[in-house]
């Protein structure tokens, strides 16, 4: 417990989160370890199924049953400087820890606030239950967080209710609401993943500028690389409950040095690259099969049958994550090589 | 629709203007309330007192005088009709807060707590396999008759019903993205329960209350014929019709006019029920 470096504020440390059933167990989380520090950005990217939900919901203690923490650490610092596991925390440390330690921000802007109350009635409510404040002061508070999450005339919209808003604004206020008792750690799980392009662009950069006011640090989870490389410092990658590649944000998209890594990369649309010589639109490159279901698991790499760099060694015995240049892990025989 | 237009442009008009706008629902609104009304203002609609005897009188057929006639005893049943729609009418009205006081408590256990669903629900299963009068006239027998007793029983009769609409709208509304996000940003459980789901499902509530308030109404005037309800000696439909019931070939008005107020007041409260379902639930909704 007492092995966090002062400079971290989140540490996930061989964390194993599994759905058993009576049939079967689904390791949706297999053995996940990172770091995150103080004031910067991690995302954790992969598919559908790889896993970076649960990891999030692991570390906010909101999994739903047949899912439970198997083992591992989650060490998280709070604003006090003490240390504490996240992954051995009950309901009551939690409620202590949510909303004003940690906040999570989700990714249905249209649902997570309740229609039935004005946006500012709700703002308000998080700072009244986390601060001993009047209703005026909690008012007047939530009034200040839909400035700081830049809605425009904000006096007049802290009466609206969520209908009346479009997606990008509630996105704002829900990331108001989040923010509104100051947490020193924010997990977005694909806040941005329901929104259009230009509103995607615009609440980056609300996050990236409340961070520097805030000076919160941020577990972003998304599919999106695009958004990775707007936001992120460090980047996890996942495959199938696994972290496949691990590396700062430059580097990562400078080389992959994990094949499923350099697939995703390629699937993402590229005017250049994506037009021949002739000026033809080639077929957008998308990875063949699928992920593997995670009760039934490939005996050697998980994404092995997906590989084009696949060797017969790989489908023997499951690759390690293991140092793949400075700063950086990668879970593949060949990484080297490529 | 008209409803629609009447209202301010750019708000949803209200539910009573919405209500309006429907024929069913309006006639059963206007019926109900008159019901209602005529209960309340009972002293100043009729110069009788209703327990006024009168030897003279008994058993007059409708007449301009006495405009429901007389019972055996004299007494006019006009005067008799309104004063038992008191009772009847805030019986009903009781068992209906009994009923949704157990119900929501039942209820949102059920649907928001995945432990306490299979116990519960098989509680609500058995409670509900039993016959209404059944179930009402053992509870009266253990709890004893009374006026009070009976609100009891009919209560817990009918809070099976709304804690099986609750149970239901709860598992939907606790699946929302904002009540995981309140959970998320550590809002305590019984603010989420009353803020974020019972604030959502008033609407079923709402409905299913109406008709439980009919039910109600039936389920006192049945307690009461049987005599294992009310008090015969004070006025309600039921414990009227129970009263004149040896007079059903001779006197048929005893048990017509008080039967009357019962079809009319439970047919409204139907018809109610059914307009704010389909304005409520959009999916039920027959004409959309």
């Amino acid at each position: 417990m007492t092995d966090l470096a002062p400079d971290t504020i989140l540490s996930v440390r061989d964390l194993r989160t599994w759905f058993k059933t009576k049939r079967v167990t689904a390791k949706a989380v297999d053995g996940v370890t990172f770091d995150l520090k103080r004031g910067q950005t991690l995302a954790v990217v992969g598919e559908s199924g790889s896993g970076k939900s649960v990891t999030s919901l692991s570390i906010m203690g909101l999994l739903a049953r047949p899912g439970a923490i198997e083992s591992g650490e989650a060490l998280f610092r709070d604003s006090k400087g003490a240390a504490h596991d996240l992954a051995r925390m009950g309901p009551r440390g939690f409620r202590k820890l949510r909303g004003k330690e940690i906040a999570m921000i989700f990714q249905e802007p249209m649902t997570s606030l309740n229609p039935l109350y004005t946006v500012g009635d709700q703002i308000g409510e998080m700072i009244a239950l986390h601060n001993d404040v009047s209703r005026d002061e909690a008012r007047k508070s939530a009034l200040d967080m839909l400035r700081h999450v830049e809605i425009p005339d904000a006096a007049n919209r802290l009466d609206d209710y969520p209908h009346q808003m479009s997606g990008g604004m509630r996105q704002r206020v829900m990331i108001a609401m989040a923010l509104s008792c100051n947490p020193s750690l924010l997990i977005a799980d694909e806040p941005t993943t329901a929104l259009d392009v230009t509103i995607q662009a615009q609440i980056l950069d609300l996050l990236r500028r409340l961070q520097e006011q805030f000076g919160m640090s941020i577990l972003f989870i998304t599919h999106n690389l695009g958004v990775v490389a707007e936001i992120a410092h460090e980047v996890v990658v996942m495959y199938a409950g696994r972290v496949v590649e691990h590396a700062p944000v430059v580097p990562l998209f400078a080389k992959q040095k994990h094949p499923y890594t350099e697939g995703l990369l390629a699937c993402t649309p590229n005017a250049e690259r994506d037009l021949d010589p002739a000026g033809e639109r080639k077929a957008l490159y998308s990875i063949p099969g699928t992920v593997p279901p995670i009760t039934n698991l490939p005996p050697g790499c998980a994404f092995e049958p997906r590989c084009r760099y696949s060797i017969s060694a790989c489908t023997k015995v499951p690759p390690q994550l293991e140092p793949a240049g400075p700063e950086r892990l990668s879970r593949c025989l060949r990484s080297a090589e490529i | 629709m008209a409803a629609v237009a009447s209202s301010a442009p750019g708000k949803t008009p209200n539910l009573l203007i919405r209500l309006l706008g429907r024929p069913t629902a309006a006639i059963g609104l206007i019926v109900i309330t008159l019901v209602v009304l005529a209960a309340i203002f009972a002293p100043l609609l009729t110069p009788y007192n209703p327990a006024q005897l009168s030897i003279v009188n008994r058993l007059t057929a409708p007449n301009p005088e006495f405009w429901l006639g007389t019972d055996d005893l004299g007494r006019d049943i006009f005067t008799r009709v309104l004063y038992a729609g008191q009772t009847s009418l805030s019986v009903a009205f009781a068992v209906v807060i009994v009923a949704s006081i157990l119900g929501i408590l039942l209820g949102l256990v059920a649907g928001f707590f995945r432990k306490a669903d299979a116990p519960v629900s098989r509680v609500i299963d058995a409670m509900m396999s039993f016959p209404d009068i059944l179930l009402a006239i053992a509870l009266v027998a253990a709890l004893g008759a009374s006026a009070v007793n009976v609100v009891i029983a009919l209560g817990i009769v009918y809070a099976p019903r709304m804690a099986r609409v609750v149970r239901a709208s709860t598992l939907v509304i606790r699946e929302l993205p904002y009540v995981e996000a309140a959970r998320a940003l550590a809002v305590p459980t019984p603010v989420i329960l009353v803020r974020h789901v019972l604030r959502n499902i008033t609407s079923p509530l709402l409905v299913q209350g109406t008709f439980i308030f009919a039910q109600a109404i039936l389920a006192e005037a049945g307690l009461s014929f049987l005599g294992v309800g009310i008090s015969p000696d004070i006025p309600t439909w039921g414990t009227m019709i129970s009263g004149g019931r040896q007079f059903m070939n001779s006197a048929g008005w005893l048990l017509f006019y008080p039967g009357l107020a019962i079809v009319i007041t439970v047919l409204a409260l139907q018809l109610l029920g059914d307009g704010l379902r389909d304005l409520l639930d959009p999916r039920l909704a027959k004409d959309i």
